[in-house]
């Protein structure tokens, strides 16, 4: 029975591991298609039809290309960066409830790694941890654009998960739990009570102000313009990763859109209800068999992750990016007093509508 | 002060109101317009598969033309190197030897006549110096050479191939 776990779970990491790595590298490809499309152009389209094939050029391109150590740069550390970038945004998908268990007979197979009850709390600590990737590789790097787009970044994400953690507390107070699948499960239930919104009653309603900040964090923290400031290109060349060349800058670039994959996820779980969908309440009273109900949940939580990852590219293409003041204004002044007030809202509210007592 | 011309016009910076200081609103129309440009028909022209059609005076390569009988209409006048502002054109001329009169109109002829297509600004200027009608600038664009020498055209590439009747 242990061996068959271990089993089980060696092939949901697998496969976990192998669909966040082919997202995140058709995303570069959609990423470029969909710059084209905002810019009325047509975007990659040589390699295989619509530039299907286009991914798989970049990657041997990226690896056939000269790898260039710096002289004086640190070799341990400078490797360890981008390793480390890569190593973090792929551990942080572990606690994402991917849909409810699949059920053979007496077999539950689980579609969630690891349900541990600080499930939130390893993706924050996880996710504060990728900013160690950059800081290595760019310090290690020895160059004072690297240094400057570390110390960006740096700032940045320490600055922005404030904000972001505050938007979660809030968050918390109404479901009550951080297991990633318990807030799930939550929003499972109606919308404010109101007949035929089952599967609709997602925090998204309840927390509008928190999924706001958490929104402007998550761009924040996954470097995504409007908050691209660590790799500015008219400004820092490229930023932390300006002296790494081939597939170590591939690891930096992949890691950032593993984790706009795995970002997109858990805004998708916390705010928009996972893989609840609206009607599933009235195909389980049909009769349709569990397994189907969770594959169909699967699909509508890839459609809002794939709307994330959609919403990440369009507002690429239509935010410039902020000063270095203003991020810091925005993160400091705005989005930390704003949580803080959302977390008193929320607390009266509830204590009014005799949650808490 | 009395303004000059009295179309000086003073800009009004109002004050944010607290709507515009959140710049969601902002945000969101920026957000539509983009989506809208998402869903446009697309500007590009595939070009190598997708040529577009040159407009109708649009100038290209030269080519030197012949008349009805297939005989090179240039007489080596030399009104086009004149005419030409880049000094783009040279010719020799030579005159002709009996027995070739079905390959020259005239009793002279351009023995050598080359355009430096690095020089030429396509103006026009020959094509309209031109009494004889031999030169129009009807072709494509210059392809692209990695050698400068391949860039000044002769005689082989210039004139026109024998119409085929």
């Amino acid at each position: 029975m242990e061996s068959a776990l271990i089993i089980e779970k060696f092939i949901l990491i697998t496969v976990v591991l192998v669909v966040s790595l082919v997202v995140a590298m058709y995303m570069t490809l959609v990423e470029r298609k969909f710059a084209g499309f905002f810019q009325d152009r047509l975007g990659p389209n040589r390699a295989g039809p619509f530039g299907i094939l286009q991914p798989l050029a970049d990657g041997v391109k990226l690896f056939t290309k000269e790898e260039i150590l710096p002289a004086n740069a640190n070799k341990l550390l400078f490797i360890m960066g981008p390793s480390l970038a890569m190593f973090t945004a792929t551990i942080s998908s572990a606690v994402i409830p991917w849909g409810r268990d699949l059920v053979f007979g007496d077999k539950v197979i689980s579609l969630q790694v690891t349900d541990i009850n600080v499930g939130l709390l390893y993706i924050f600590g996880v996710v504060s941890l990728g900013v160690y990737g950059m800081m290595i590789g760019g310090w290690a790097s020895n160059n004072k654009y690297s240094l400057m787009g570390t110390i960006r970044a740096a700032s940045q994400s320490i600055s922005y998960e404030i904000a972001m953690g505050m938007a979660i507390i809030a968050l918390l107070m109404v479901t009550g739990t951080l297991s990633m699948r318990g807030i799930v499960d939550g929003q499972a239930s109606t919308l404010y009570g109101l007949k035929g919104t089952e599967g609709l009653g997602w925090n998204v309603f309840y927390q509008p102000v928190a999924f706001l900040i958490y929104l402007i964090c998550m761009f924040a923290e996954c470097n995504r313009t409007p908050f691209d400031l660590p790799e500015c290109e008219s400004e820092l060349v490229a930023g932390y990763h300006t002296e790494h060349s081939s597939m170590k800058l591939g690891f930096y670039l992949f890691a950032e859109y593993i984790n706009m994959f795995v970002s997109s996820a858990v805004i998708s779980a916390l705010f928009f209800g996972g893989y609840n969908f609206p009607g599933q309440e009235a195909l389980v009273n049909a009769g349709v068999a569990s397994n189907v109900i969770t594959i169909l949940g699967l699909l509508a939580f890839f459609l809002k992750i794939g709307f994330f990852l959609f919403f990440f590219v369009w507002v690429r293409w239509t935010i410039p990016r902020f000063r270095y003041d203003q991020l810091m204004r925005l993160g400091w002044n705005m989005l930390v007093p704003l949580a803080i007030a959302n977390i008193g809202i929320t607390g009266i509210v509830m204590y009014l509508t005799g949650h808490i007592n | 002060m009395e303004s000059l011309t009295n179309r000086k016009k003073v800009v009004e910076q109002k004050p944010m109101t607290f709507a515009e200081r959140m710049y969601l609103p902002a945000i969101f129309q920026g957000l539509t317009i983009t989506l809208k440009h998402f869903f446009k028909k697309k500007a590009t022209i595939q070009y190598p598969d997708v040529k577009r059609e040159f407009s109708v005076n649009f100038r290209g390569i030269h080519s030197l033309k012949r008349d009805d009988e297939g005989r090179e209409r240039c007489t080596a006048c030399g009104l086009c190197a004149l005419s030409c502002p880049a000094e783009a054109i040279t010719m020799v001329a030579a005159e002709r030897k009996p027995g070739e009169e079905g390959l020259y109109r005239e009793e002279k002829y351009a023995a050598t006549y080359e355009i430096n297509m690095l020089r030429c600004i396509f103006c026009g200027f020959c094509e309209e110096a031109c009494p004889k009608e031999a030169i129009y600038l009807d072709g494509d664009i210059p392809p692209a050479s990695f050698d400068r020498e391949n860039f000044v055209y002769g005689k082989d590439k210039l004139v026109e191939p024998i119409h085929k009747k």
